[in-house]
């Protein structure tokens, strides 16, 4: 059905027509062709959901699943429980994000220290990157959040958001040195020399000349990481921490219905899918600056 | 650079026993050697320059003209050798490098301008940070310096609006700004378009006129003969040859000199 629109935008007989002539004509044609490429992708797009959205519908038990998961009753009661409990997800990711952007800028400037004289530094903090990397998140949650409390040491924390904040740090700084080390080294050395050669000390190089390039330069896999680290709290209930997963699963237990958990699905989506887009945005115009930067 | 002129440059350089009366040489250097692996790239250098001297390195690429800039601005260390910067030994283990180097500009062929700043960032980030000068105090020499040098109106560009010999000037500047006692320039002009080239080689004559100690690596043999008190031919690591421009140019006694010259010849850039 779709194969005579298919062919259509790369129909060159067509564009390379000797009449065209002159550049007005074929500015005009070069937007009736932009018309038609993107009414193809949309049928083409409509075609292909409807496709698969005939499949799940016509699917054998589809009026079970229908009515474990897209049950309307049950939509509307879970809702008002589980949107509020997303800000308990909100605080960790916010609260974390700031101790995490933080503690890596420290393990990745400790790593990046050169000479014998720092090797027991730069050991640590490979050490550290590589043990909270390879050990599962969850692991991390679990024998912090429990094992700590469990020593009942007087004065340290009980709260379960106190561990679940520092086990999403451990975890994500992690990740976020190396996002940051890439960065500093992705800065030329002649950077770093001409900072030195004007007097400036090792430290004030990295921290007025290398430092400030290499973040602007990273933005964008950190925003990456801070996505990761949004969907990564809901491993937190584990260790009790009522949050938006903790409060879908209590409403899907109450209801015997999965329906909360679509709930708690979408409310993922509208916060995540507008920080994606501008991880694309910032990626693009690095892009463009870069080209506009290669002359 | 001009303040500096017949100044107070005696200073520093009691240790160093010469002429009385005299300012020690601006910069002495003693039998360096320095390696890059097997490689020997500079195999017993000797020069001085004295005060106000512009001294011009020639000699083909891998020479070693680079190396000797940046061994003296000790972004490498020597293998072997002193370094004296007015009577005062700068390779001795102890040095504070930093110190020596607020009083050695240096100017890559790169440019190596900071990208995320602003000219005038550029310019006064060391003086403010390393020679502790108030923002303002920063911004008027920074200004007075691009002012002198026709980028007054490029102060708050960001360095990739600028063409490659406004941004060699803006680098040049940025070296000024920290009055250093002695310049190094490292082919300056060889990442510039040809028609770039005039106008940072008019910002580093108008420097020699002012009295500016300026070491040289060069491939423009016209402007080495036009502004250098003397000219050294480095060949494999070791002066081979060095001499009045006039002389070098006109009679090379050594055969790799002559050799090297006929080659620029026939290149057509002399």
């Amino acid at each position: 059905m779709g194969g005579s629109l298919t062919g259509g935008p790369l129909d060159t007989g067509e564009l390379v027509s000797p009449a065209a002539g002159g550049p007005p004509l074929r500015s005009r044609r070069f937007e009736r062709s932009a018309l038609r490429s993107t009414l193809i992708a949309l049928v083409s797009t409509v075609v292909f959901f409807g496709v698969l959205a005939w499949i799940v519908v016509h699917a054998p038990n589809w009026p079970d699943v229908q009515r474990s998961f897209f049950n309307g009753t049950i939509w509307n009661q879970s809702v008002p429980d589980i949107v509020p409990a997303f800000g308990v997800n909100v605080e960790l990711f916010c609260v974390s994000e700031v101790f995490i952007l933080v503690l890596a800028l420290v393990l990745a400037v400790l790593r990046s220290l050169p000479g014998p004289v720092f090797f027991p530094l730069r050991l640590l903090a490979t050490a550290y990157a590589d043990i909270f990397r390879a050990i599962p998140g969850i692991l991390i949650i679990y024998l912090l959040g429990f094992g700590i409390p469990a020593l009942q040491i007087p004065g340290v924390p009980t709260s379960t958001f106190f561990y679940a904040v520092v086990s999403l740090t451990l975890v994500y700084s992690a990740y976020v040195s190396e996002v940051y080390r890439a960065g500093i080294q992705s800065i030329h050395p002649s950077q770093e020399a001409a900072a030195r050669s004007l007097g400036l000390t090792q430290f004030q190089a990295l921290r007025y000349v290398v430092l400030p390039q290499a973040v602007r330069r990273v933005i964008p896999p950190l925003l990456n990481d801070f996505i990761g680290l949004q969907k990564d709290t809901v491993l937190v209930s584990y260790i009790g921490v009522v949050e938006i997963f903790r409060q879908s699963q209590i409403d899907q237990a109450a209801a015997f219905n999965f329906t909360p958990y679509l709930v708690t699905a979408l409310v993922f989506l509208v916060i995540t899918i507008p920080l994606a887009r501008l991880v694309d945005v910032l990626i693009a115009r690095d892009r463009r600056r870069f080209l506009a930067g290669a002359r | 650079m001009k303040a500096r002129i017949g100044g107070p440059s005696a200073t520093g350089s009691t240790s160093a026993p010469q002429a009385t009366g005299r300012t020690g040489p601006a910069l002495r250097v003693e039998g360096v050697w320095k390696s890059f692996g097997q490689a020997r790239v500079l195999r017993g250098i000797d020069l001085e320059l004295a005060e106000h001297d512009v001294v011009c390195l020639i000699g083909a690429s891998g020479s070693g003209k680079s190396t000797l800039l940046r061994c003296i601005n000790l972004l490498e260390p020597v293998d072997a050798g002193r370094i004296v910067l007015q009577g005062e030994e700068i390779t001795a283990p102890g040095a504070d490098v930093n110190r020596v180097r607020r009083r050695l500009g240096i100017v890559f062929q790169s440019f190596n301008l900071f990208p995320h700043m602003s000219v005038l960032a550029n310019v006064t980030l060391a003086p403010r940070k390393v020679l502790r000068l108030s923002r303002r105090d920063a911004d008027e020499r920074a200004t007075a310096l691009l002012d002198r040098f026709g980028l007054a109106d490029k102060r708050d560009d960001f360095p990739d609006r600028l063409s490659g010999g406004q941004q060699q000037r803006v680098a040049i500047v940025r070296a000024l700004a920290m009055e250093p006692d002695l310049l190094l320039l490292d082919e300056i002009t060889s990442a510039l378009d040809p028609e770039l080239v005039a106008e940072v080689l008019n910002v580093i004559r108008d420097l020699a006129r002012g009295g500016m100690t300026m070491l040289i690596a060069t491939h423009e043999m016209g402007f080495a003969r036009d502004i250098a008190t003397r000219v050294c031919f480095l060949d494999d690591g070791v002066i081979l040859e060095q001499g009045p421009a006039g002389e070098i140019f006109s009679h090379p006694r050594e055969a790799r000199t002559q050799q090297f010259l006929q080659r620029i010849v026939e290149a057509g850039r002399l």
